[in-house]
Order: C-alpha cells, then sequence, then structure tokens
C-alpha cells in the first residue's frame, strides 16, 4: 500500500551532516573588522547590487547626460549668446546640481531595503553600527563618479575647457563627491524614518529642488531680488558649486572650499546620529 | 562577571514589550541551559518573535531583564551580539546576492580575510548540499534552499547561542526533515539553539525542554516528558474491522482502561487517552489488557498503536483553547467526553 521510498528531489543535494559537524568545530574567532573594513564590506556589497542590477546606472549616466544637453541648448542663446560659451560656465554647475539630485536615489534604496530580513541578522552583528550606512554611501560614491565622469566627457565634447587641467579637474570632482557623501545622511534619515518609498521620493523631492535650483548653478545670483541673493548665496550647494567651477577653472577657491568642507561636516554631524538613532531603533 | 560559570545560556526576569496598547511579551520568564535545544511553542502572534528579537539585541525590552551567558542583552548588547546568531523567520540573507556572495559578506563582516571567507564559504556551501546554487541569487532559491543558506550563514562563525524563529514554517516534510538533521548537528557541537516553533511534532522532535507560550505569557514550561505528563500517559489508537462495532470498542476501552474515548473521524478508528496516574501499569500493560477485553467481546481489531500524547493535546489542555485560533480543528469529541468519573482500579490479578 504504501512504499517509503523518499522522492529525490532533483536539484537539490542532501545536506552532508558529517561534514557540516567539522565545519562547526569551534575554531579560534577571528578578530572583529574594524569599522572601516567593515565600512568597506557593505560598500562592497553595493557594488554587488550594482553588478547584478546594472539599470539602476541608468540615473548616473542617461540622467545626466540629459541635464547637460538639456540645459546647455535651453538656457545658451539667452544667457551666454551661444550654448558653446555657455557650457564654459554652466558644467560646473550642472555637475554640482545632477549630483546632488541623484543622491536623493539613497533614501529610498535605504527604505526599501531596510524592511528585508537581512537587516536583522546585519544589526545582530557586532561590527560598527554605522557601517551599514556608511557602506550604502561608499557604493553611492561610487556612482557619483560615474556620473561626474559620464557628464564631463559630454561637456568636453560640447566644448567645455577645464583651466585647472587633470588636478583641478579631480580636485572638483573629488570635493562633489566627498560633500555628496556627507550631504547623503539627510536621505539616509528620511529612508528610516518615513514609511514608504512614495513618501521617501516625495519629501526628497520638496528638499531637493529648492536647494539645487536657489543656487548659482545657472546664473550669477547678482540678478536675483535681495531677499533670494541672501538665501542662494549662504546655500551650501552655491558654495560647492563655486568651489568646483574654481577648481576646474584652475584656481584655488579656499574660501569656498573651506565653506563646502564646513557645510559636509554639519550634515555629517547632524544627520549621521539621527540616522543611527532611527536605525538602532527600526 | 561570571560568563560561563552558570551554565545558562538564556536567563530572562519578566521581560515585557509592548506595542502601543499590545503587550506583545507580557512577563516572560525563561531559564535556558547552556548546550540544549529549547523549544519556545506558541501559536501566531503569541509573542515568540518578538521574545527572540530582544534576546538577539535587535528590540529594546519594555520592562523586566535578560542574560545571554551572563551578559546583560541591554547594557552588554555588542557582548551578546559576539556569541549569538539569529535565523529569522524570513530569510536573513540579502536575496540579491548569489549565496557565495552571501557568505563571503557575512565571513568579512564577521573578521575573516577575503581567501579564508572565501574557503568557509564554499565548505559551508558544499555541506549544505547548495554547491550547485552557489552562483545564483537568492531570489531564485526554493524555500528549502534558502533556510540552508540561511542557516548556513548563522553557523559562519559557531555560535554559542543559535535562534531559529520557526526555522521550518512553509517547508515540504523533506525539506523540514533536513533541517531538522542540521540542527540536530549544530546542537552536537555544543551550540546551544533555541528555537521557536509553532508546530508541535517540531518541539517534540528536537527540543529538551519547551517553554509554551501564549498571548506573550509563559503558560507551561518543563522538560518533553512533564508537559505530556500534566495531560496524560499517553495514548492507544485502534482501527477495527467494522465500524458497528464502535460503540462497542470504545464502551470497553472505557471501562478497561479508565480512559477518555475519542472517536476519529475515520469511522472505523479509535483513541483512548489514557489518564497520567490512573494506575501503576505501564501504558504498555494497559493496552494489553484493553486488547485481550476487545478480543474476549470479539471485537476485530485491524491496527494498534501505542503513543505518547501529542503536544496538540498538551495545548489544548493547557490554553483551553486549539493551537489554530480560526481553524476549528477536525478532532470531534462524539464520545467519552465524560471523563469525570474517578479512577477505579480494575486491575485484575
Amino acid at each position: 500500500m504504501s512504499t517509503t521510498t523518499t522522492t529525490e528531489s532533483a536539484e537539490l543535494a542532501p545536506v552532508r551532516t558529517d561534514s557540516l559537524a567539522e565545519l562547526l568545530v569551534a575554531e579560534e574567532r577571528p578578530p572583529r573588522p574594524s569599522a572601516w573594513s567593515a565600512s568597506l564590506t557593505f560598500g562592497w556589497r553595493a557594488i554587488l547590487k550594482i553588478k547584478h542590477v546594472p539599470e539602476q546606472l541608468f540615473d548616473v549616466t542617461a540622467f545626466p547626460i540629459m541635464m547637460v544637453l538639456m540645459y546647455t541648448y535651453l538656457f545658451g542663446g539667452a544667457l551666454a549668446g551661444s550654448p558653446k560659451e555657455y557650457i564654459q560656465f554652466l558644467l560646473p554647475g550642472i555637475l554640482v546640481m545632477s549630483v546632488v539630485m541623484i543622491t536623493m536615489y539613497t533614501g529610498v534604496s535605504v527604505n526599501t531595503d531596510i524592511e528585508k530580513g537581512v537587516f536583522d541578522r546585519f544589526r545582530s552583528l557586532p561590527i560598527w553600527r554605522p557601517s551599514t550606512m556608511v557602506g550604502y554611501l561608499l557604493g553611492d560614491a561610487l556612482r557619483y563618479t560615474i556620473a561626474s565622469v559620464v557628464m564631463l566627457t559630454v561637456g568636453m565634447i560640447l566644448g567645455y575647457r577645464a583651466d585647472g587641467g587633470v588636478p583641478g579637474v579631480l580636485a572638483g570632482i573629488a570635493l562633489l563627491v566627498l560633500f555628496s557623501f556627507a550631504f547623503s545622511w539627510i536621505w539616509t534619515m528620511f529612508g528610516l524614518m518615513l514609511r514608504t518609498e512614495k513618501s521617501v521620493m516625495g519629501v526628497s523631492m520638496m528638499v531637493i529642488f529648492p536647494l539645487t535650483f536657489l543656487s548659482n548653478v545657472f546664473v550669477d545670483p547678482r540678478t536675483m531680488p535681495g531677499w533670494l541673493q541672501a538665501f542662494v548665496n549662504n546655500s551650501p550647494v552655491t558654495h560647492l558649486a563655486s568651489a568646483v567651477r574654481g577648481l576646474m577653472a584652475g584656481d584655488w577657491p579656499a574660501d569656498e572650499i573651506a565653506w563646502t568642507l564646513g557645510w559636509a561636516g554639519l550634515f555629517v554631524a547632524v544627520f549621521g546620529p539621527v540616522t543611527m538613532r532611527l536605525y538602532n531603533r527600526k | 562577571m561570571s560568563t560561563q560559570t552558570s551554565g545558562l545560556a538564556i536567563e530572562t526576569a519578566g521581560l515585557v514589550k509592548t506595542f502601543g496598547e499590545t503587550r506583545a511579551v507580557d512577563g516572560v520568564d525563561l531559564t535556558v541551559p547552556a548546550g540544549t535545544v529549547y523549544g519556545v511553542l506558541g501559536p501566531n502572534g503569541a509573542g515568540k518573535t518578538t521574545t527572540v528579537k530582544m534576546l538577539a539585541t535587535l528590540l529594546r525590552p519594555d520592562g523586566g531583564e535578560a542574560h545571554v551567558f551572563g551578559h546583560d542583552i541591554v547594557r552588554e548588547a555588542d557582548e551578546v551580539r559576539g556569541r549569538v546568531s539569529l535565523t529569522g523567520q524570513y530569510a536573513s540573507v540579502d536575496e540579491d546576492l548569489t549565496g557565495t556572495e552571501n557568505l563571503v559578506l557575512l565571513g568579512r563582516l564577521l573578521g575573516h580575510r577575503k581567501p579564508a571567507a572565501r574557503t568557509r564559504a564554499a565548505q559551508l556551501l558544499e555541506a549544505f548540499g547548495l554547491t550547485d546554487a552557489a552562483g545564483k541569487q537568492v531570489k531564485h532559491y526554493s524555500g528549502g534552499m534558502r533556510r540552508r543558506i540561511d542557516i548556513a550563514a548563522s553557523i559562519l562563525n559557531t555560535p554559542d547561542l543559535l535562534f531559529l524563529d520557526e526555522p521550518t514554517t512553509g517547508l515540504d516534510p523533506r525539506s523540514r526533515n533536513q533541517v531538522w538533521d542540521i540542527v540536530r548537528a549544530v546542537v552536537a557541537q555544543g551550540t546551544t539553539v533555541l528555537l521557536t516553533t509553532q508546530y508541535l511534532d517540531e518541539a517534540d522532535q528536537l527540543a529538551s525542554r519547551i517553554a509554551v507560550i501564549d498571548r506573550g505569557k509563559v503558560i507551561a514550561e518543563g522538560t518533553k516528558g512533564e508537559l505530556k505528563a500534566s495531560v496524560g500517559a499517553g495514548s492507544v489508537h485502534l482501527r477495527l474491522r467494522d465500524a458497528e462495532q464502535r460503540p462497542l470498542a470504545a464502551d470497553l476501552l472505557r471501562r478497561a482502561l479508565d480512559a477518555r474515548v475519542q472517536a476519529e473521524p475515520d469511522p472505523v478508528a479509535l483513541t483512548a487517552r489514557l489518564a497520567a496516574a490512573a494506575s501503576h501499569d505501564t501504558a504498555a500493560e494497559q493496552a494489553a489488557r484493553a486488547l485481550s477485553e476487545l478480543a474476549r467481546a470479539g471485537v476485530t481489531v485491524d491496527n494498534f498503536s501505542l503513543g505518547q500524547p501529542s503536544l496538540d493535546e498538551v495545548f489544548l489542555a493547557l490554553t483551553g483553547h486549539d493551537t489554530r485560533v480560526s481553524d476549528a480543528s477536525d478532532t470531534s469529541d462524539t464520545s467519552g467526553q465524560d471523563d469525570s468519573h474517578d479512577p477505579k482500579d480494575e486491575v485484575a490479578a
């Protein structure tokens, strides 16, 4: 009536308890990884995710190209006489604007990722607590670098010339990536604070649009009304755009660089701890 | 700072966790000796997962205290994290990464250098029969494979205490048995396991001590034997050749064994539950006597078995409600409800 032959499932090999037992024999546990090493490992995780889902690079390739082309030809003739002349002013600014805009995807990915079971495991590991978040941002730093290189290439094709040469360009990109890394702690905070992906996106838009447009990215602030100048001249995005523009032009605008670094420090100091508080409570 | 001297893996006192109005965990006291499998048994929503999450330092308790190997789970959370590992109810691995990548990632996070992490990952995948799937993203794994990679991730560094939160929920019976084999292998090497489950036979199979938890409270605790003894000594299951003889058989059994006799949905099946201390005979002796009574009365028995009471019965006896609240279980007590008559020993000779 009943035969007790076990049906072997085709694809799944049996568990080998003998070799399992050997593996379980407690070895000396390796020392805990350093904060930096744990963060790098999470950065590696972010890169693996890009490897498995390369479509997510769309926002750091197609989107920046679109931004450069769109604004160069849209405003170039009216603001500077020709697109070719305008791009000399616009490129560092649009680079800053696009990369700062791209940072907001960090919040969305944190928000969708944090609900997954794997975070329970990460949070139960004896590692430096912020390393998961730092890892995200390290992965994102790679994305920002890709976006910068793409935009610079398009800009050069359109006629942009960086008088600062290779060192100026590299320093400009480095400053931009560093600032974006610091600024992203706002998004990790929102990603952990808000309940749905949609609300994260909504809030991000509310922050990012005024912050990036109300700056000196497109035009000289001197044409703006006084009250707006007051905001624009003190915006971190303006300082960053001025610093990057200066570096790429071969100047070393120490004030603007210092302002940018100061803002970056402030973002980490304020939003870093808030993020970690939310992370520990999740 | 006594760490191991107590010999206790977990000790909690009055552990409480509230979510808004609900007290998900309402004063849980647990004492788990090191080196054993401790089962926490209860229906959905009883507070099992919340308890485990507190002990694994993922949730802060709102009241009471708990120590894992002598370390306070709040003040010494980092010490606790160094000695435990957690396999959650939902796969606690990254679904976007491959099996190998997941294990290497965790190996690195646990402090292994890359070559060592790679070797360990390959060995674990091999032992868990996942070598063929090593390069596939975990989201393409079957339920059984996910469970395996999940447990593999938990034992990358052999933990002193492993939390298994409903490790076989949703698995087919075969995968379930394999997870059980894994658990047994892990315990054999000295790891303490805290296993939560809503499957009573799972706790029965694996755990040496069991806490039954319901609505955030521990309602019973003890060895399997103790828990079962609180309900009865065991049951005799019979299948008769002729359904017509069932009332007669039930009557005979009730008198011969002084037992609650229950008619099963199958019209020829009967179960007699032996009372715990009704007799100084062993359950086997009582059963033998019952069989001879039946034979003398001309009742033909096709099939006979003697079993310990199931934990389902334990749960029912302890809580007064079924393990599955919504689903009225199919045990219809049609006869033998009457267990009020006092145990008269009819031991013959």
